[in-house]
């Protein structure tokens, strides 16, 4: 099957106003996403990660790409993302043994253990968690990018969604609401071909994810996913429009989902030499390596560095969280509400 | 006879309905060349087609209402939810549109929207909801939920068959745990409306449907072991509309009744059970109707969480014991 896509819009031979160090930074940042996800993936195998692994192999590039473009810390730029967001996460600030500790379901994790992967936020750092039910978190941000214009707080929002995703009708309200209050909130459209094992020409009708979102009446464009530096001057661009006040703004990214929907799938749908094709071909990572080391902003000897102090830092948070507990069976009971502080017991397990 | 899983019921029911009647299809998230998330369609589109087992988008509201349109027309729709938890995005459809039809337009209905339901799998909580208390509150949907292998099969012939809107609720849990030998060349059917007890017995009642059956079968093997109790199990099947006649004669047989569900307490279906029960067999009770039930939290993903918040056997077990001794 002939892939859908091509690359369509190239980064500038300039490194994107980007310093050095930033540059070195974006790449520590892919290359802490893979080797992290790797050392899931390990934990998964070993039963040691409680439920599913979601993995976003081939992916890292866009998630990356497009935070990083953020204006990042306490009470800046706000993001959503999606369980393949690793990579955007990491960038927004959270630390591997917080995914390490939520996917292993830790007493100590973000969630207590409540909520699985990276479902989970940070009011103050800036990001809030999906849920599984995909498009739900469009309206979400909307509610985000409604409350930076109503207080006049020069924010920006970001919320991400899958080919899938943008089938739900959150989705569209979502996004009609938001174009139409012209509220400072980029939505970024990730065309990864596979919605569970569902094909694009399944999901929608059009070639482009930007031509449907057109009719809303904002601004929609189609940008290499796997080229990182694309990926971030087109989103720069956008949260800079957006925290301006002229509105929504959707950047449709293409990439490649290499992995299965989660690791029990075997992808057994997807066409074998498809994979090896953007494997070899479109690695983002590999992408954005030949292009600092081919530029001359970068030597093979700072990128290996980088690689090892990545591997690191992930044996460092893995020893750190494996052997913590997990939560206190009891403390399920509370925090359903504000008030009271917990649920009631129930009578049978006073017996 | 051979051995069948409750998945494997449920997928051949869902296929001997495909090959007898052409008015059924099937639609759904990954239901066709994937054969759904869970390998209940698995090998459908080779066998019927891609023009009746239609992969979708992600569009539960779509999926149900489209089911509904074809149904009016005459067709025989059977709509998967990937996971159950996603039906919440179809509740407009189905609570609106597709439960009301009838009613106020005599418009027949009938489809069966189905989907893999609980939890007891570390699922974390939008992949192991029980949704059928907010179905329940709804005139004009049937609420089947089979526990058994051979009711899986039984069941889904007869939501299919049935001229009204059944959402058709099944165990995750089950689907490879429990086997069961099933005739071969034979009509498996299960009257949508009709308990079937499970276990017989003298002492108490447990009334219970779906994954919470099990445990409550292995409780009253317990209690007979350790206890000498003779517990009656009944397991509904059907949950919208009730078998009274069924749940009356088991009150009025032991007198004491115990009611266990696996969904959340408050405005779960054994405070409808209660109620009926003390509206028509009060005199015959001999103590208080007691629920055994989930605490009224959202479902949680770490094991010490979920094992705590579910009910267990361990916990029908005592309140049985409790409730026997009263």
């Amino acid at each position: 099957m002939a892939s859908r896509t091509a690359p369509t819009t190239q980064s500038s031979p300039v490194a994107a106003g980007l310093s050095r160090d930033q540059l070195l930074e974006i790449y520590r940042f892919l290359r802490l996403t893979r080797t992290l996800e790797e050392r899931l993936t390990a934990l998964y195998r070993q039963t040691k990660v409680v439920g599913g692994l979601v993995r976003s192999l081939g992916q890292e590039g866009e998630s990356v790409g497009s935070a990083f473009a953020l204006e990042r810390g306490q009470h800046r730029d706000f993001l959503s993302p999606l369980t393949r967001n690793l990579g955007a996460m990491l960038v927004m600030g959270v630390e591997p043994v917080q995914i390490l500790r939520q996917y292993m379901a830790k007493a100590g994790s973000p969630t207590r253990g409540r909520e699985m992967n990276i479902h989970f936020g940070d009011l103050e750092r800036g990001y809030l968690g999906q849920i599984s039910h995909l498009g739900d978190m469009i309206p979400v941000m909307a509610g985000i990018a409604l409350t930076f214009k109503m207080r006049g707080e020069p924010r920006a929002g970001l919320v991400y969604i899958g080919d899938g995703g943008m089938s739900t009708g959150a989705f569209h309200e979502g996004i009609n609401f938001a174009a139409v209050q012209r509220l400072p909130l980029v939505v970024v459209g990730e065309y990864n071909h596979w919605a569970y094992s569902t094909p694009p020409a399944r999901q929608f009708a059009v070639a482009r994810l930007a031509d449907r979102v057109k009719g809303y009446g904002i601004p929609a464009v189609t940008v290499d996913g796997n080229d990182v530096l694309a990926v971030y001057e087109a989103t720069k661009y956008a949260v800079e429009r957006a925290r301006s006040g002229k509105g929504v703004h959707f950047i449709e990214v293409t990439t490649y989902r290499r992995k299965g929907h989660a690791e029990h799938d075997d992808q057994h749908y997807v066409p074998k030499q498809e994979l090896e094709r953007w494997a070899r071909e479109n690695d983002p990572i590999d992408r954005y390596v030949k292009r600092v080391v081919d530029s001359g902003w970068a030597d093979d000897a700072d990128l290996k560095d980088i690689d090892a102090r990545v591997a690191v830092e992930i044996d460092a948070a893995t020893d750190a969280c494996e052997g913590e507990p997990l939560p206190a069976p009891e403390s399920s009971l509370a925090a359903v509400y504000a008030s009271p502080a917990a649920a009631e017991r129930l009578w049978f397990r006073g017996l | 006879m051979a051995d069948v899983t409750y998945l494997e019921a449920l997928r051949q029911g869902l296929w001997e309905e495909m090959e007898r009647d052409d008015r059924v299809f099937i639609l759904g998230e990954d239901v066709g060349l994937y054969g759904g998330a869970f390998k209940v369609t698995e090998g459908f589109v080779k066998r019927f087609g891609e023009a009746r087992v239609i992969d979708t988008p992600i569009s539960e509201a779509a999926i149900v209402g489209a089911a509904a349109g074809a149904a009016h027309m005459g067709m025989r729709p059977v709509a998967e939810m990937q996971f159950i938890d996603f039906i919440s995005c179809a509740y407009d459809m189905l609570t609106n549109y597709v439960a009301t039809a009838r009613y106020r337009a005599g418009l027949p209905t009938p489809l069966v929207v189905r989907g893999p339901c609980g939890g007891y799998v570390r699922g974390g909580p939008f992949h192991s909801q029980n949704v059928e208390a907010a179905f329940f509150h709804t005139p004009g949907l049937k609420i089947v939920y089979p526990a058994t292998a051979r009711d899986a099969k039984g069941l889904i012939k007869a939501s299919i068959r049935d001229d009204d809107p059944v959402i058709y609720l099944e165990h995750k849990w089950l689907y490879r745990r429990i086997k069961e030998q099933l005739p071969e060349g034979e009509e498996v059917l299960t009257p949508i409306g009709e308990a079937r007890l499970a276990r017989a017995g003298r002492d108490l009642s447990i009334i219970t449907y779906g994954a919470t059956l099990w445990k409550s079968l292995e409780a009253a093997d317990q209690l007979e072991r350790d206890d000498g109790l003779a517990v009656e199990v009944l397991d509904l099947r059907t949950l919208l509309p009730l078998d009274d006649a069924a749940i009356m004669r088991t009150v009025k047989h032991t007198n004491k009744v115990l009611i266990v569900h696996e969904d959340t307490r408050t405005g779960g279906l054994a405070g409808e059970i209660a109620a009926r029960i003390n509206e028509q067999a009060f005199e015959w009770l001999d103590g208080p109707i007691m629920r055994v039930t989930a605490h009224d939290v959202p479902l949680p993903y770490a094991p010490t969480l979920e094992d705590f918040v579910l009910p267990q056997t361990d916990d029908i077990v005592k309140a049985a014991r409790w409730l026997a001794a009263y």
